[in-house]
């Protein structure tokens, strides 16, 4: 966490610190492989911004072809993918919204991620704090079960979890999604928070502790506030990772009423392909786009800490 | 601190534990028993069959295509991405024209690039299938009327529906939905290394490509082999699923004439279309030992003496 945020506003001060230091290495240098150097630094630097650029303009050019097409018709769509609409269709955008029922696929997914985010924390913290803090029989193993989790190909776990999601009643429905998000959520949230615990002094729950608080209190009221950065870091990363989740939805919940954003956004698709309602589809992707990349550009900086922090640490 | 610690461990690993324990291990043990009987998945009745389904497996021309891709992938897709975004982070933190007293500097607006190139992480991977989806459309679609704009109404390829071009176009929106993840995390390694390092690499004449190679690379070794590690899982699990599964519909799904099926596409069909849920698991198991191998063999290859600075 702390490397990204040098990464962000570090490059562009460092001139400031060192300066005063370093003037001794240029004098020292002599003045022609200066020049060169300079020269060389001249013909680099339009280099990397040429190939920098390129880079950005592919990965913006898709996504603003996406938002000008969804204000298009069908018959531009298909006759000039590359021309302006010829007017701004709003309609294309209230025709998915109500119905393509983007509407109810946003409440769901609202619902689902809600619901399985603050499960994910909560269990995910409490379950990190005793593995990270307390010292008992069996709880190396316990660490490596949850550890383990990580590397394992979700798929293979898929067919039997269908099963046992039948037979408890479970299959196509929010609740028993939230579940399911959580328990595959719980590997990475307990080996981030559980590194994150480490790192706090005990002195402070020790003083918690001979003032009389339970071991309960404890952790609610002094050690998840000090955790504070840690729980944004992978609330981010899991946020992102439950909001697109497709995988386990498009197994475990096939039914239509409960559809997440992600299956709604395939099944639109297949169906407006088959009605030819291209215009809808492409309101409907940006419908869906939009939102993340916002809350993104805000929240800039924590989103890249959040999940930059777990595969540096 | 003794006194009510044992409930208190109890009491808050139970829940936890229970879910994982329910929907993640047992599942995960199941899989691998079923692996050796001849569940269909929906009669609930079954026998023991041994080794059947793995032999049968080995005689599986479908399975051999999917190990194939699913091999390509964990191959090319990490090396790509790895590659293209070293190169990116270094031209971000290096490439900048030289300023007094600095011994390197990054590109001005190097902070831009990184909010832009981390775009597509933020977005599901299914919006971006569906988007390229569109673009490769043969007839209509974004790149073949670009290259009608151009004048090159000659070229038009089939793209998804070529079975020599389906992968290779399957893989280039794997990569440029993940490069961006890399050029930032990479970044943010290289701004951590101390600039002492590069000054003295300066003042010994080494130039900025010696620099990269002889102490870039090195400091970075560790998360470089992560980010390596992290992909290649990506290429072969999830990520991978979902873009062919959405992009390359074809009449038997995987793309034309089998060109783009992966492992983890397979299961599901078998599982899920064919109800073959028995088999479905042994092609589950052959990807989790895919999937170790991988890991291993990255850790075994990529060992080095660990830097510390």
């Amino acid at each position: 966490m702390k490397t990204t945020d040098t990464a962000s506003t570090g490059l562009d001060k460092t001139p400031g610190s060192p300066g005063g230091v370093d003037t001794t290495p240029i004098k020292t240098t002599a003045p022609a492989t200066r020049k060169a150097s300079k020269r060389e630094g001249g013909v680099l630097n339009v280099f990397s911004h040429g190939v920098l650029i390129i880079w950005a303009i592919m990965v913006v050019m898709p996504l603003l072809w996406a938002v000008m097409t969804s204000f298009k018709t069908d018959k531009a769509i298909f006759t000039a993918p590359w021309s302006l609409p010829d007017k701004l269709h709003f309609e294309n955008w209230s025709r998915a919204w109500t119905d393509a029922h983007m509407s109810d696929y946003f409440l769901n997914t609202v619902l689902v991620v809600g619901g399985s985010l603050v499960g994910t924390l909560l269990f995910g913290s409490m379950a990190a704090y005793v593995l990270a803090r307390f010292d008992f029989p069996g709880n190396r193993f316990i660490y490596f079960l949850f550890i383990g989790g990580m590397s394992f190909p979700i798929i293979l776990a898929l067919v039997p979890l269908f099963y046992v999601m039948q037979n408890m009643a479970l299959l196509n429905s929010l609740h028993g999604l939230i579940l399911v998000y959580i328990a595959y959520s719980l590997p990475f949230t307990v080996f981030f928070l559980a590194a994150f615990f480490r790192t706090l002094p005990s002195s402070v729950a020790e003083a918690a502790c001979i003032d009389g608080a339970s071991h309960t209190r404890t952790f609610f009221q002094v050690m998840l506030p000090m955790a504070k950065p840690g729980l944004i870091s992978v609330g981010i990363f899991n946020f992102l990772g439950q909001w697109n989740q497709y995988l386990l939805p498009t197994v475990l919940n096939t039914e239509q009423e409960q559809k997440v954003l992600s299956q709604g956004l395939v099944q639109l698709a297949v169906s407006q392909g088959y009605k030819g309602d291209w215009s809808g589809l492409f309101a409907g992707l940006v419908m869906a786009m939009l939102p993340v990349l916002a809350a993104y550009i805000i929240f800039q900086r924590q989103v890249v800490a959040g999940l930059t922090a777990g595969a540096v640490k | 601190m003794q006194h009510g610690k044992n409930r208190f461990i109890v009491g808050f690993l139970a829940a936890p534990l229970a879910l994982y324990a329910l929907f993640v291990i047992w599942p995960f043990i199941q899989s691998i028993y079923y692996s050796f009987t001849d569940w269909t998945g929906l009669s609930p009745e079954f026998g023991m069959v041994g080794f059947d389904n793995y032999s049968r497996m080995l005689d599986d021309e479908i399975f051999w295509k999917s190990l194939q891709h699913s091999l390509t992938f964990a191959v090319v897709l990490p090396l790509v991405t790895v590659g293209l975004a070293l190169f990116f982070a270094f031209m971000l933190n290096v490439g900048g024209r030289r300023r007094r007293g600095a011994a390197i500097a990054g590109v001005r607006g190097s902070s831009f690039y990184k909010i832009v190139y981390f775009f597509p992480q933020v977005l599901s991977i299914v919006i971006v299938a569906l988007l390229f989806q569109f673009a490769y459309n043969p007839n209509s679609g974004a790149i073949n009327s670009a290259l009608k704009l151009v004048g090159l109404d000659s070229i038009q390829p089939d793209w998804l529906g070529d079975p020599d071009l389906a992968l290779m176009c399957v893989m280039v929106v794997l990569v440029w939905s993940t490069v961006g993840f890399f050029v930032v995390l990479f970044s943010a390694g290289m701004a951590s290394i101390p600039r002492d390092f590069y000054e003295a690499a300066l003042l010994d004449g080494a130039n900025r490509f010696t620099t990269f190679f002889k102490i870039t690379l090195p400091l970075l070794w560790d998360t470089v082999q992560s980010g390596w590690i992290y992909m290649g899982i990506l290429a072969l699990g999830a990520e991978s699923f979902a873009v062919v599964q959405i992009m390359t519909v074809g009449p038997n799904g995987g793309g034309p004439d089998y060109s783009t099926i992966v492992l983890p596409l397979y299961v599901y069909q078998k599982a899920f279309r064919d109800g073959q849920a028995a088999y479905a698991t042994t092609i589950g198991v052959a990807l989790l030992l895919v999937t170790l191998a991988f890991a291993a063999l990255v850790m075994k290859v990529g060992r080095r003496e660990r830097l510390e600075f």
